[in-house]
């Protein structure tokens, strides 16, 4: 019997895990950052959709660990480990962090770029290689990570689709 | 917003009014600009969460012109107008006298990014003068920017201020259309007003609301 495949879908500011058949995908990543942690032997994986870099900015009392780079792949981590997965044996992909607009307020004109720079630090800190990434630039991304292949799908307006 | 001021409907409704008379203002300058009748719709005032904003917009993966800018003086916030790539060349055909000008060409001629973003200006500029006498504010746009892209990926940007307060946002939604003669739709796009969180205040207190 062939097992059908779906898409699981992860919103912004959320994020989710896919274990084979089954493919995960982000849609319209701008500033944002996709990153995908993956163990290529277990064919499972998880999906995060990273609005800001540092948890620090929220000025609210309820904490959605998903929105924060800090927080979100840590959690996202964990998430993983609950089905059995060793750290050690993670590996991450990642996408997204464009400059959509060249002005803004100070706080958001960089914010690409700084969501990339806090997405890698932690992946340093929690000792996860990066094995390919696709980011900056100035257009959005729809990305689709399928665990079976550890291939992940990027699609953009302009530049046609990729795989890395 | 925190929990010891929640929105409440009357909050809304005086959102509401202020998305209509914003509107209005920039529904008789675009009608002005193209020479023909532009309907605006009322607007509706919703608290949702982001993803929800984006299926307003058409859904993330939608392919949109945005054009984007902040508003600053004594309310800070972001104010987009979408259109459909279809509706955005509709709209610049008309105003060029061009009906070969495409923004699914690479890169877009200049002539069609240079009206787009004089089209922003327009609109904006009515739209934040109305609100700006109807308040008492000051309110200052700052220059439009294009971009051609994901709504996701276009909207998102004006979600950032937002985003450090809540999961959630307050969005003035003025729908605008317009039919041609045989009554098929020419033009569908969107204006959205997303006050920062603590603008929120500002507007209630100016209209002693609060």
């Amino acid at each position: 019997m062939t097992a059908l495949k779906s898409v699981v879908r992860v919103g912004i500011a959320d994020l989710n895990i896919v274990r084979e058949p089954d493919t995960i995908r982000t849609s319209g990543l701008g500033s944002c950052v996709g990153v995908v942690l993956y163990d290529e032997k277990k064919r499972i994986a998880g999906l995060l959709h990273v609005m800001l870099p540092d948890s620090s900015l929220g000025k609210s009392d309820k904490l959605n660990m998903a929105k924060f780079a800090d927080t979100g792949i840590y959690a996202l981590m964990e998430a993983l480990k609950a089905e059995g997965v060793r750290p050690l044996s993670l590996k991450a992909k990642i996408a997204g962090g464009a400059q959509m607009f060249q002005f803004g307020s100070s706080d958001t004109i960089r914010i690409g770029p700084r969501n990339v720079e806090a997405v890698k630090k932690e992946l340093g800190r929690l000792s996860i290689p990066i094995v390919a990434e696709d980011t900056g630039g100035s257009s959005g991304r729809t990305i689709e990570f399928d665990p079976a292949t550890s291939i992940l799908n990027i699609r953009t307006v302009n530049a046609g689709t990729r795989e890395i | 917003m925190s929990t010891e001021n929640p929105i409440t409907d009357m909050h809304l409704d005086v959102l509401k009014e202020i998305g209509n008379i914003g509107a209005a203002h920039a529904a008789t300058s675009l009608s002005q600009l193209l020479g023909r009748k532009i309907d605006m719709h009322v607007p509706n005032v919703r608290l949702v969460s982001f993803d929800e904003m984006f299926e307003m917009a058409g859904g993330p993966e939608k392919i949109v012109a945005g054009i984007y800018l902040r508003i600053e003086g004594d309310l800070s916030g972001s104010m987009f107008f979408v259109l459909p790539i279809e509706s955005a060349n509709h709209f610049i055909q008309r105003l060029i006298g061009d009906s070969s000008f495409d923004f699914n060409q690479n890169p877009i001629p200049e002539m069609g990014v240079s009206a787009m973003q004089e089209l922003g200006n327009i609109l904006s500029g009515s739209y934040l003068s109305a609100l700006s006498d109807f308040t008492g504010l000051n309110i200052y746009p700052t220059v439009p920017s294009l971009s051609v892209d994901m709504v996701g990926a276009i909207v998102s940007f004006g979600l950032i201020e937002v985003s450090q307060y809540s999961d959630e946002v307050i969005v003035i939604n003025t729908r605008l259309h317009e039919e041609d003669e045989d009554g098929s739709s020419s033009v569908d796009g969107h204006f959205f007003l997303l006050p920062d969180p603590p603008s929120y205040l500002t507007i209630f207190r100016s209209l002693g609301v609060l």
